[in-house]
């Protein structure tokens, strides 16, 4: 009988071995980020001043499209092959189990779109001084999106072409991640003290690690039943 | 060991399952019965822990299952009309991952039992580039290297040939003689003319 | 008291109780709302700065709180019906819904025609209005995941787990959208909040309140009685009941 850690370990293996099988896959939500991004100024301005003052949201809403865009590949394959049935009829914690694919996804889709933000943003005018708080907001809050959206995923997978209302269902409680995630950036553009905003994504990351995984794992027993 | 008792089942408005019930003892084999449609999988996945039940009791050891899930579960061994295998990986990387979640496991084990289940040539062919008869034996194998206690098996001879068929009643019978539990659905009755071999019929 | 809430937990017992009760939250709660109307299109003061036009509050506040408190009260009965299997708790949260999405459009609208003569724009993106428009997506999503299973008990299970999500989520989204606003205006109210409650204005806001809460639990004896027939509809004492009458 595996122990937690090394179930967790199991977990994360098997989904790094899976995703580098596919790596052209992988990494498609970050080509859309990039490419969202880019529609922002050509359907605005050429003007890096003008678009500095939107870069911090542009970047931000960019961000959680992807993430919500990636979902796709977090449960679905696993509950049409039949892998994740028997993971609810394994004995050990579906909580934990469904944690650790989380977090192994962020590590593929949201991690890469942490390190390209400053470069994107910079692509929209955003001074050197808000990278910090940039990528420290997009850690804090990809995070965030990972754990609201695998929620969603879970109760939305076994329902056919349930990606709208996946989005319908994570969008809004995503809005607060978002709020403070943009206006961090755009503190920090204003040369003005990050802390609470950071301090208060930091304080929703750890609330919804430590509940988001009973919620995954009650709902994905739901969505197994069939 | 598994009792059922009264089991009532409704999907929607059809009254699926209405009042099964019955006792399996170590060593006894049960196969399910019935028309296309009749609930037969229903009933397998109620006796899994899959679908919920409304109305009625199973019982494993004499503990109700939703009171000792976890416990139910690690003497379990389920399989599904799917295959519950990953195609993207090898048939021993994906028994590797699938029985590490209940017990520690050598990759010498998985390629012996891989043989007896005369797939050997499968062992490093990711599960896409298999047959539907190999991905079944593949399947059966993760059932046998889980040495679970109780199997329930929702048509497990699908897309086996003959000999498959006939490895396939050789497996079973041992574990039944070892002690083991297996409720089956199948359309075709397995392991005739043998001791402790129950049908249940439903309509 | 236990007795009577396992009694209660019956859909036949259920089913009788809210037609009872029906009038007698009807009547007092039309009856309360014309008072409470009188008082304040009436009675009460024209504002010093806003003139008639903030009579609105009137509608616009309790609709509001009746938003927020319809959710509360739906995400706790999902819980109780998740956690004690009683099927009447989740037909109350399917019940609850769609009103309180009606609340939040109300509120929306009461806020827009507020708006209008007071700032000159249809919409505003002040806290209030703001988190009542998440909200609304709330109870909007809630009732598209539930419409999205065929089976009663799984959406029940499902939109239970939303619903609880939800509410968890449903003070960080208040809190943080009034941080939101708060960094463009500094520290100002909501501007739908009214500058000075007079006593003479509170007195009818109160009632009007009142009015609201015991509105929505007589339209809810409606609606969960038909939450119920929907359910029980093969079950043997309604099919006895309706052949009796």
């Amino acid at each position: 009988m595996p122990g937690l850690l090394q179930l967790a370990m199991l977990v994360v293996g098997r989904d790094l071995k899976l995703a580098l099988r596919h790596w052209d896959q992988a990494i498609q939500p970050l080509i859309f980020f990039v490419v969202v991004t880019t529609l922002f100024p050509l359907a605005i301005s050429p003007e890096l001043a003008e678009l500095r003052r939107i870069s911090a949201g542009v970047v931000w809403v960019a961000a959680m499209l992807a993430s919500l865009l990636a979902l796709e590949s977090l449960f679905r394959t696993d509950v049409e092959d039949g892998t994740m049935e028997q993971w609810t009829l394994a004995g050990q914690p579906l909580s934990l189990m469904l944690l650790s694919k989380t977090i192994t996804h962020w590590l593929l889709a949201g991690l890469p779109i942490v390190l390209m933000s400053p470069i994107v943003g910079t692509a929209l005018g955003m001074p050197q001084s808000a990278w910090g708080a940039l990528a420290g907001s997009l850690a804090l809050g990809t995070g965030c999106l990972s754990v609201l959206g695998a929620i969603g995923t879970a109760l939305t997978v076994a329902v056919r072409r349930g990606n709208v209302l996946l989005a319908l269902l994570v969008l809004p409680l995503e809005m607060p991640v978002l709020i403070f995630g943009a206006r961090a950036v755009d503190l920090s553009m204003h040369g003005e003290p990050v802390a609470g905003p950071l301090n208060l994504l930091a304080a929703m990351l750890l609330l919804f690690l430590s509940l988001g995984p009973f919620a995954m794992a009650s709902a994905m027993r739901i969505s197994v039943e069939n | 060991m598994l009792d059922v008792s009264d089991l009532h089942l409704w999907r929607g408005d059809r009254h699926l399952l209405k009042g099964v019930s019955f006792s399996l003892r170590a060593g006894e084999l049960l196969q399910i019965v019935g028309p296309n449609g009749v609930g037969k999988t229903s009933l397998l996945r109620c006796i899994a822990g899959l679908l919920p039940v409304e109305s009625g009791d199973i019982r494993w050891c004499n503990k109700l299952l939703a009171s000792s899930r976890d416990a139910f579960h690690q003497q379990l061994a389920y399989l599904a009309h799917v295959n519950a295998l990953k195609t993207d990986l090898t048939a021993l990387e994906n028994l590797h991952y699938a029985v590490s979640l209940r017990r520690k496991i050598t990759t010498q084990e998985t390629r012996e039992m891989l043989t007896r289940l005369q797939v050997a040539e499968c062992s490093d062919l990711p599960v896409r580039a298999m047959s539907a008869g190999q991905k079944r034996r593949v399947a059966i194998a993760r059932i046998l290297l889980t040495q679970a206690k109780l199997w329930v098996l929702d048509e497990p001879i699908t897309n086996l040939d003959v000999a498959g068929i006939q490895l396939f009643e050789r497996c079973m019978a041992e574990h039944l003689d070892g002690g083991g539990l297996v409720v089956t659905a199948a359309h075709q009755l397995l392991l005739q003319g043998r001791d402790n071999v129950r049908t249940l019929e439903l309509h | 008291m236990w007795l009577w809430f396992h009694k209660l937990s019956s859909p036949p017992y259920a089913y009788r109780i809210a037609g009872m009760l029906r009038p007698w939250l009807l009547w007092p709660a039309l009856l309360l709302m014309a008072v409470a109307a009188y008082g304040g299109l009436v009675l009460s003061p024209p504002d010093y700065q806003q003139k008639d036009a903030f009579r609105i509050i009137y509608v616009h506040v309790p609709s509001a709180s009746l938003s927020l408190m319809v959710y509360v009260a739906m995400a706790i009965a999902a819980a109780v019906g998740v956690i004690w299997r009683i099927k009447l708790a989740h037909a109350f949260a399917a019940a609850c819904a769609p009103m309180g999405a009606w609340f939040t459009v109300l509120t929306l609208a009461t806020g827009s025609i507020y708006g209008k003569p007071m700032w000159g724009t249809w919409w505003e993106w002040d806290p209030r209005l703001t988190s009542e428009l998440i909200q609304l997506f709330l109870y909007l999503g809630y009732m598209a995941l539930r419409s999205s299973f065929d089976e009663t008990q799984r959406a029940d299970r499902a939109s239970a787990i939303l619903a609880i999500v939800g509410v968890v989520n449903v003070p960080i989204v208040k809190y943080s959208v009034v941080w939101w606003n708060s960094l463009h205006q500094g520290p100002s109210i909501s501007k739908l909040d009214s500058p000075s409650i007079d006593s003479s204005m509170l007195w009818p806001l109160l009632l009007m309140m009142l009015a609201f809460v015991l509105y929505f639990a007589a339209v809810m004896c409606d609606r969960i009685r038909t939450e119920i027939l929907k359910r029980e509809r093969n079950a043997s004492w309604l099919i006895e009941n309706v052949t009796e009458s």
